[in-house]
């Protein structure tokens, strides 16, 4: 392939990712108004449109119309940045998430992964730390205690959990051998998972990618009850959204992570043995990693609405007494496994 | 000691979490599976029963007089101030009648006071809770609305003879 056709497919890929992305924000908040109306036995947002349906829109246009305050403390320039800072990292990191075998189409093989790159997973984790700037920009950039308190729990809390993080997709490493997420997908055909495998580091990450996306039991930096809002107290209008978009847009790379490092990826498990026709195979692959998808961020909106947040205490030392050892146990463990049966 | 283990005190297995977050997760799933509450409101109204208090109205009998003697008790209890009685006499065998009563809707705290002291069992408390004003002049509410047929008002009066 040329550079131009390389080009021209990427801006395809992005654009057709970006928008699935946008879509899939927008319904993602209509079915956590849903479920958590289910869980609390309510039916939830019913009015616009068919079932609801066009809530999301009407929840934008809303946003949209109302006035954008900043508040007379503030440190404008970077009060502004911060919700684009939000956006910027949760729309990046999904450059590097495979969602299908390589495509064959006219001539052409196109891997369904926007950039192919070899540090695929130190560049999602690069990215994602950097998320902590947003949050912690916009508590202190907005003149406000109860903003800075949320800012200050949110960089404490991700410097805990990003450890743990690290350390256990170290075990996933291991197995694999590399830092392409392709082949972190490929390194699991089968039934290999890395969730059975090593369900330990399964645990782990799964916890700190709760704690990452700031998610309820461990959404501190926003602790409605305690810091008002956290760090998006003194945002409005549009701003608002940029922190509420970027939430959801977190969610969904949390749970492709998760799917890609631990469940395997778009792998539907021994399908290449039947012999189905190359097309049949790629659009299969792809709807089971969508399908592994919508299942997480099923399971991320059926605990914010199952349970309580953690106190502050106790996120620390789940985070350093208990995550950290664990994760730590778990590329040893990986280690044993790959001693004893050379894999 | 076992006696001196402090409630707070977690077991092992609580400590863990896990098992402890997959019961809290099921008892949420068991729930979204459940029949919901929710009454689609302007489509499907709920309809209270006798020991509801909605607006006060005042009763009107059969023949189309009300009962309100005007002793202007009601206007006395009410503890938010909302209602105005101006009695007038007639010719009628029940000579004092109320030449003006109003309730005031947006002072009203649905308390029940008035109807409870009434010598006259003429001013109850009715189903009505659908109450909305466009202007406080909208709110007080005349003799116009507040008199009510007798026979729309027997859940409420049947209820009060066996409870009061
Ligand atoms: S219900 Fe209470 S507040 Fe309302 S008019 Fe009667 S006494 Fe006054
Ligand atoms: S409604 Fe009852 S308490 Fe009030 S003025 Fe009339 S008779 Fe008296």
């Amino acid at each position: 392939m040329s550079i131009w056709e390389t080009i021209i497919f990427s801006l395809i890929k992005i654009l057709i990712i970006v928008h699935v992305m946008l879509i899939t924000v927008s319904y993602l908040v209509y079915f956590e108004r849903k479920i958590s109306a289910w869980a609390q036995n309510r039916l939830g947002p019913n009015r616009v449109g068919w079932k609801g349906l066009l809530q999301p829109f009407a929840d934008v246009l809303k946003l949209l119309l109302k006035e954008d305050i900043v508040p007379n403390q503030a440190n404008k320039p970077i009060h502004t940045l911060a919700p684009l800072l939000a956006l910027f990292v949760a729309f990046t990191t999904y450059a590097v998430i495979p969602f299908g075998p390589d495509l064959k189409i006219f001539g052409y093989t196109i891997p369904l992964v926007v950039a192919d790159i070899n540090v695929g997973i130190l560049y999602v984790l690069a990215l994602t730390s950097l998320g902590v700037y947003a949050i912690t920009f916009a508590g202190w950039s907005s003149g406000s205690k109860y903003s800075l308190l949320g800012g200050i729990r949110s960089s404490a809390q991700m410097i805990s959990y990003e450890i743990s993080m690290g350390f256990s997709i170290g075990g996933v490493l291991l197995l694999s051998q590399s830092l392409r997420p392709e082949a972190i997908v490929a390194s699991q055909s089968g039934w290999m998972w890395n969730a059975i495998l090593q369900p330990i580091g399964f645990i782990t990450f799964l916890v700190s990618a709760f704690a990452e996306t700031n998610r309820l039991p461990f959404d501190l930096p926003e602790a409605e009850p305690e810091l008002v809002g956290g760090f998006h107290t003194e945002y409005s209008s549009m701003k608002f959204a940029g922190f509420f978009l970027a939430e959801y847009a977190n969610m969904i790379i949390a749970s492709a992570l998760i799917v890609t490092l631990y469940l395997g990826g778009w792998q539907f498990p021994y399908l290449e043995t039947f012999g189905l026709p190359y097309g049949w195979y790629v659009a299969i692959s792809v709807l089971t990693f969508l399908f592994k998808e919508a299942l997480l961020l099923f399971f991320f909106i059926w605990v914010r609405w199952s349970l309580p947040r953690f106190r502050y205490d106790q996120l620390m030392n789940l985070g350093w007494k208990v995550m950290f050892p664990l994760s730590l146990l778990n590329i040893v463990w990986v280690a044993g496994l790959i001693m004893i049966f050379k894999i | 000691m076992a006696d001196k283990r402090r409630k707070k005190d977690l077991t092992f297995l609580e400590r863990i979490y896990i098992p402890e977050i997959i019961k809290g997760l099921l008892l949420t799933l068991k729930n979204m599976l459940k029949p919901k509450f929710t009454m689609q409101y302007p489509e499907e109204k709920f309809i209270p029963g006798g020991s509801y208090r909605g607006r006060p109205v005042l009763v009107q009998e059969e023949n189309g007089e009300e009962r309100c003697v005007a002793c202007g008790l009601c206007s006395r209890v009410c503890p938010a101030l909302a209602i105005e009685v101006q009695a007038a006499e007639t010719q009628r065998e029940k000579e004092r009648y109320p030449e003006k009563f109003e309730i005031n809707m947006i002072r009203c705290i649905f308390c029940g006071f008035c109807e409870e002291v009434c010598p006259e069992e003429a001013i109850v408390m009715s189903k009505d809770y659908e109450l909305a004003f466009t202007s406080r002049e909208d709110a007080i509410y005349g003799k116009d609305k507040l008199l009510v047929p007798v026979h729309q008002l027997k859940d409420r009066i049947e209820f009060l003879r066996s409870y009061k």
